[in-house]
């Protein structure tokens, strides 16, 4: 049911070694793009999602870099290559980012340098790829600019990011993305600093243009409202792993795993069963810092259904639970199985 | 932007007429004045001064008029005449003494510029690009030497050595036989030959310094987003931090353009009179010593302006850098 992956990422791994240990905010992430579809990743804050999209593009903050697992590109534009075996500062890996993979970031205000026009800033990239010089670059940029339908693309290439608006910002932020006509399109809660009317707009616009261009497209957001109306899958993350992977449906229909049982039940909803009085249900405690190894299932400190002597002593595998839809939560008979099969039973480390 | 420099170029005229005022008024300020200093001296030499001719003298310096009167007497010779007064103590119209020394002071303050910066900005971005490395360590140590230790020490240092072990003529700017030779290729030759001492010293104490600004300023920018966001277009690295991080990180430099300018003039003093450098700075300190009133006038008038004007000139070009500023 699913398409060929454009791109397949295997047991990544990322660290960094701290004087306080090893910090390992990835910790074996098994996530494919199908091709042409928006797939949303979903999770706390602190929970790696920042970090898997860095990791796609080998741009892991220092010291942070990959230790383990594959990230194999397959757009059809060259053979297939493992992102996360090349140099990050290389010329094959330099070649593919921005080119064949590109970002959308956050805070538009801060992504963009403040001292260069939105056009230069633009232009950058057919420069640095296609080797433009500064006219054709500049009549590109503008085209772009009016492709995210930028009001007065002509005037607004000379723009600085301080003269525009939030929303405008993103809109040439996506126009700079998309500048290389990239297969892949990595967007880190791209509407997060955007207010709401705002927010509807650039989701719209991420949409039209990832049909009109047949991208593939991966929306990390802490969202779920986002993820409903944008993706056709979804990926929930938890301290550096996967704990859930469906269609967005079935994710939202039949949560499988407690984690996204719980990040579904804190949404505040209009006219829910639920009393006006009674308070929205939380989730206790928050994700542990990438420091910390835990035995067992990392989500069973704060599981409302953990079981003692289960979920603190194997480590659960992914396994598939319905079909399409997979989890990693000891509680269903597949998993279980699948973990104790995979050899992963850990014993609790002494404590030191 | 033509609107800015008009604007920033009215504002400067309140400010030039408000310093004039000051440095009048501090110049003034020490009890006495030269012709009462001067008196003194031929009097202790056992000369009579009789009454009259101090009275001419008084009256030709216009000694005796009220100080209003002398402020806009000198305001308006210099701005009508170009005449900045006579040193008493050189015997000589203040602005040909200046003028003799405003060449070389000049071109040694350019000269030692230069080279602090071309030394230390590389010096700075490499350090915090490689922050924490050996080379990063190094650098600092070295660094916070040449901040510890005092420029006329260096200077003493250096002139033992090039004589001791180089037989280099010591001070100044030209070997003895070419100090009233007329410019000719190896005047120029010699020039250089002594140029390089006031320059390395006079340069490295402004080095340490900078590297650790520089270093301090491209670490703050390259943890900004934007720094990311042109790692994920697939810019060459060294490309990026030039393009992205140094460019922002240049804007204090920039600010402190308008500093530099007075400091050219007034600066290392101490090291000039060590070096016996014909630069301004010792001139100002001996003016000062011997109230020298006019001279001393001269300078602060001329520090001033200097300070206004490289401050003027330090926001053009940070306007021209930085739109944020142009257009607030």
């Amino acid at each position: 049911m699913t398409s060929r992956p454009i791109i397949s990422v295997r047991n990544l791994e990322v660290g960094a070694m701290s004087r306080h240990g090893m910090l390992r905010p990835l910790r074996g992430i098994d996530l494919d793009l199908p091709f042409g579809q928006t797939v949303g990743l979903v999770g706390e804050s602190g929970c790696g999602k920042s970090m898997t999209a860095r990791a796609l593009l080998n741009i892991t903050p220092a010291p942070m870099r990959i230790t383990g697992g594959t990230i194999i590109l397959d757009d059809g534009k060259a053979p297939p290559q493992n992102l996360s075996a090349l140099d990050p500062d290389g010329v094959a890996m330099r070649a593919i980012r921005g080119a064949r993979v590109a970002m959308i970031f956050q805070e538009p205000m801060t992504a963009l340098s403040p001292v260069h026009t939105i056009g230069d800033q633009i232009g950058e990239m057919v420069r640095i790829h296609r080797k433009l010089g500064r006219r054709e670059a500049k009549a590109h940029a503008i085209e772009m600019l009016d492709m995210v339908s930028m009001p007065n693309a002509r005037q607004r290439y000379d723009a600085y990011p301080f003269n525009l608006s939030g929303g405008m910002r993103q809109r040439a932020m996506i126009a700079m993305a998309l500048a290389c006509g990239p297969d892949v399109l990595v967007a880190d809660e791209p509407t997060t600093a955007l207010d709401v009317t705002i927010q509807a707009q650039i989701l719209e616009l991420l949409q039209r243009l990832q049909a009109d261009l047949g991208m593939t497209v991966l929306l990390i957001t802490h969202d779920l409202g986002v993820v409903a109306r944008t993706t056709k899958r979804v990926a929930v993350m938890y301290l550096g792993e996967i704990v859930e992977e469906a269609s967005t449906i079935q994710l939202f229909d039949t949560p499988l795993h407690p984690y996204t049982q719980g990040l579904l039940s804190s949404v505040p909803r209009l006219g829910s069963r639920r009393g006006r009085r009674e308070p929205l249900p939380t989730m206790r405690g928050t994700v542990p810092s990438a420091l910390v190894e835990l035995a067992g299932c990392a989500f069973h400190p704060r599981c409302t259904k953990a079981v003692a002597g289960l979920c603190d002593v194997i480590k659960p595998v992914m396994a598939e639970v319905n079909p399409g839809h997979s989890a990693r939560c000891l509680l269903y008979p597949e998993v279980l199985v699948a973990s104790k099969r995979g050899s992963s039973v850990v014993q609790p480390e002494p404590v030191s | 932007m033509w609107r800015f420099i008009l604007r920033r170029l009215m504002w400067m005229i309140p400010t030039l007429v408000i310093i004039s005022i000051i440095s009048f008024i501090i110049i003034q300020l020490p009890p006495g004045d030269y012709l009462a200093s001067y008196i003194a001296r031929l009097e202790s030499r056992g000369s009579n001064v009789d009454q009259a001719t101090i009275d001419s003298l008084r009256m030709r310096y216009g000694l005796d008029d009220p100080l209003i009167v002398q402020y806009f007497k000198w305001l308006g010779n210099i701005l009508l005449h170009g005449n900045f007064g006579y040193s008493f103590e050189w015997r000589l119209p203040v602005s040909q003494l200046i003028l003799e020394r405003l060449p070389m002071t000049f071109m040694v303050a350019t000269a030692s510029l230069l080279f602090a910066w071309s030394v230390a900005l590389p010096i700075g971005i490499f350090s915090a690009v490689k922050q924490y490395s050996l080379a990063d360590y190094f650098f600092t140590v070295l660094g916070f030497l040449g901040l510890g230790i005092p420029n006329f020490m260096l200077a003493l240092v250096f002139l033992y050595v090039s004589n001791r072990y180089f037989g280099l003529s010591v001070g100044g700017l030209f070997s003895p036989a070419y100090l009233n030779a007329p410019w000719g290729i190896h005047k120029i030759l010699d020039l250089l030959s002594h140029l390089w001492i006031p320059v390395i010293i006079i340069g490295t104490a402004g080095t340490a310094g900078l590297i650790r600004i520089t270093r301090a300023n491209v670490l703050d920018e390259l943890r900004k987003p934007y720094v990311e966001t042109a790692r994920s277009k697939g810019l060459h690295p060294m490309l990026l931090i030039l393009k992205y991080p140094v460019r922002i990180a240049l804007n204090p430099f920039i600010s402190s353009i308008g500093f530099i300018l007075p400091g050219m003039i007034s600066g290392e003093v101490i090291v000039s009179i060590v070096l016996n450098l014909p630069t301004t700075g010792p001139l100002l300190y001996s003016a000062l010593l011997s109230q020298d009133t006019y001279l001393a006038g001269a300078f602060v008038l001329m520090l001033a302006v200097l300070t206004v004007i490289g401050v003027l000139i330090s926001d053009i070009l940070l306007a021209w850098l930085d739109p944020r500023i142009r257009l607030s």
